[in-house]
């Protein structure tokens, strides 16, 4: 079995597209769900709102990149005010529900065959990344260190999604440790509490959901620029569910949570895929073939996840504490 | 400063003296003025108040049996709940419809029965949440701390004191969520004056507060009145009642029955019909409890043996 591959590939996984995209839609949603407790399920949406927005401009309006993501930006922040409007002022369990749906009928709406001219349908659009990777500062090649290596236009998109994560990062840490992250925190234990004090409760709630919401389509602008290219079903409710994962394994609530998680959670998938398609090509393991290896990758995700719940409920970086609260 | 206290007091009931003792009396310098108010649950009316008004500067209780609507009461004039009809001032200001956050910016803050601490924040944060017109508040502005920072400061100070008051000094940094029932109380009350109101409306305070703590609530009560507040408050327990309050307002099913100051209230025939039983006034002996005791035990023994 080859280890360095193994391990060259899970620490590539750990740093790269993936885990950068996860991180930023992490990051977003932990900005609704972690600190103002908001279940927001279509987290996907927002990021297909940001992909189609600069795809869309571009590709399809022939228009300039910078406006592209200036639109997606802005149709992030529709978004959320849509889907804010009529729920926010309702239980929780609500916005949970509209917010799934509303991520589907965005990415139905983009791969519908009556809006083919504009959207692309099922295959998508693409040509719209020239300008991005016009300006990378990397000139054409492989760089790297060891077997870790990535090639000139990854490593530009990952530079620019660290920049991304680590602004991300450096203005929640700001804002969360602010008198408006204290309001969010106290809406999160008991919204009543916090208007007997005086709080628009409304408004703070529609100011997470954009807050989270435009993070998440930087997600989106990464995602589609990463591939040169986006599709309609790579916004799928699993991608919303796979940034839950991460920011529930990195810890919710805390600033590098999402991060922490990001990385881990690409880390071990790759490491785990890897290995088990070594031990199957090697014959360590004789009694599954390669192409069953990609679901059995999944279930284990799927048992990792449970077994965190029960063992780790607050994350890696959570606080004990708390959680010994809700028992209370 | 002790002089202060008597004149506040004597201030108020001076104020209530020629008031009549009737349900819906008019007063001399209402703060708050209610008309009509009525909320319905399918077939139950729960509130259904014609008149009344509270005096300013005043302690006013609100007392009446379990389900007698003053906890519903409270929601329709604090916003958190929607009246069927009605009308109601405060400061002479309409304030229907005015949303909750809007009636607490106004200075008529409320505190709840079933406590609301911020659990997963400190005793500190809850205590700063209540602070009104917060520069740091905004979203831009958060981002400088240099803006908001002084403010903040100034805040905690004021929160410091008011938690020395309510002797939750020493859990300044203690999550909420880890306080005691009867501390939660306190810091409600507590975060509640921190937004600075011309009214607070406590929704039985000292329930789960042990006595010799009670006794310093009745003061730190008694010293919102001395700094000009207003105060309404619900409470079953009638000596505090009877201490504190300069006038009492007594709901059962909904309306109000009674009104007037605490001597004449306990000895009005409608009100120890409604409310308070026969016996309200005199403690139990050793003798009586005694017997009490006897006959519930025998009652029980009864039970078991017809059980068996
Ligand atoms: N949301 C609701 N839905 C249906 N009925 C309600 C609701 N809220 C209150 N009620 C009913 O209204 C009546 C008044 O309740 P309320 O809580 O105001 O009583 P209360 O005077 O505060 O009593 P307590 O002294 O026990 O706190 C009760 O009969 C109660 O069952
Ligand atoms: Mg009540």
């Amino acid at each position: 079995m080859d280890w360095t591959l193994i391990f060259s590939r899970a620490v590539e996984a750990g740093i790269g597209t993936e885990a950068v995209i996860y991180a930023l839609a992490a990051i977003g949603l932990n900005i609704h769900f972690g600190y103002t407790g908001l279940l927001n399920f279509g987290q996907a949406g927002f990021l297909a709102v940001g992909a189609y927005g600069v795809a869309t401009t571009v590709a399809t309006l022939g228009l300039p990149f910078w406006l592209g993501i200036v639109i997606g930006l802005a149709a992030a922040v529709l978004f959320a005010l849509l889907l804010g409007i009529p729920t926010l002022r309702l239980r929780a369990d609500y916005l949970a529900i509209v917010t799934i749906a509303a991520a589907e009928i965005v990415r139905l709406v983009v791969r519908s065959v009556a809006l083919q001219g504009t959207f692309g349908g099922t295959d998508g659009l693409e040509a719209f990344s020239d300008d991005f990777y016009g300006m990378n500062i990397y000139s054409p090649g492989q760089y790297g260190i060891g077997p870790i290596a990535f090639d000139h236009r990854t490593l530009w998109v990952l530079t620019v999604g660290w920049i991304l994560v680590a602004a991300a990062c450096a203005v929640v840490y700001l804002v969360m440790k602010s008198p408006w992250g204290r309001v969010l925190k106290a809406i999160r234990e008991d919204e009543d509490a916090v208007r007997s004090l005086g709080k628009n409760v409304f408004s703070y709630k529609m100011q997470a959901l954009v807050f989270g919401g435009v993070i998440g389509s930087l997600a989106g602008f990464l995602f589609a620029l990463s591939r040169a290219a986006t599709q309609p079903d790579l916004f799928s409710t699993e991608l919303t569910f796979f940034a839950y994962t991460v920011l529930i394994l990195g810890g919710a609530a805390r600033v590098f949570g999402p991060v922490l998680g990001a990385v881990i959670f690409w880390c071990l998938l790759i490491l785990v895929k890897t290995g088990m398609e070594e031990a199957v090509n090697h014959q360590v393991i004789t009694f599954i073939t390669v192409n069953q290896v990609g679901s059995i990758n999944y279930m284990l995700v799927g048992l990792g996840l449970v077994l965190l719940l029960i063992y780790r409920p607050q994350g890696i970086l959570g606080d004990k504490r708390e959680i010994a609260l809700d028992a209370r | 400063m002790h002089a202060d206290t008597v004149n506040r007091k004597a201030e108020a009931l001076a104020a209530l003296a020629s008031v009549p003792s009737e349900p819906g009396a008019p007063k001399p310098d209402p703060i708050l003025v209610v008309d009509n108010v009525v909320r319905r649950f399918g077939g139950l009316t729960a509130v259904e108040v014609e008149h009344v008004e509270i005096q300013r500067g005043s302690i006013t209780a609100l007392i009446g049996p379990n389900g007698a609507g003053k906890t519903t009461f409270f929601n329709q004039l604090t916003g958190f709940d929607t009246a069927d009809s009605g009308a109601w001032t405060f400061n002479g200001k309409p304030m229907n419809g005015v949303s909750a956050h809007q009636v607490a910016r106004r200075g008529m803050v409320r505190t709840f029965q079933l406590t609301k601490a911020l659990s997963k924040l400190t005793v500190m944060e809850n205590m700063r949440l209540g602070a009104q017109k917060q520069r740091g508040e905004n979203f831009f502005r958060a981002l400088f701390s240099g803006l908001w920072q002084p403010q903040e400061d100034e805040i905690t100070v004021r929160a410091e004191e008011l938690l020395e008051r309510f002797k939750l000094g020493a859990k300044r940094d203690d999550f909420a969520g880890s306080l005691s029932g009867g501390q939660r109380k306190l810091l409600e009350m507590a975060r509640a004056l921190m937004v600075g109101p011309e009214l607070v409306m406590l929704d039985e305070p000292m329930a789960g507060v042990n006595p010799a703590l009670t006794q310093s609530l009745l003061g730190h009560v008694k010293d919102l009145r001395e700094q000009g507040m207003t105060v309404l408050f619900v409470e079953h327990d009638m000596d505090m009642v009877r201490d504190i309050s300069d006038w009492v307002i007594v709901m059962a099913q909904g309306t109000v029955i009674a009104e007037g100051p605490p001597d004449t209230i306990m000895a009005d025939a409608r009100v120890i019909d409604a409310y308070l039983g026969a016996h309200h006034d005199a403690p139990l002996t050793t003798a009586e409890a005694e017997e009490q005791l006897h006959q519930a035990e025998a009652e029980l023994e009864a039970e078991i043996e017809e059980k068996a």
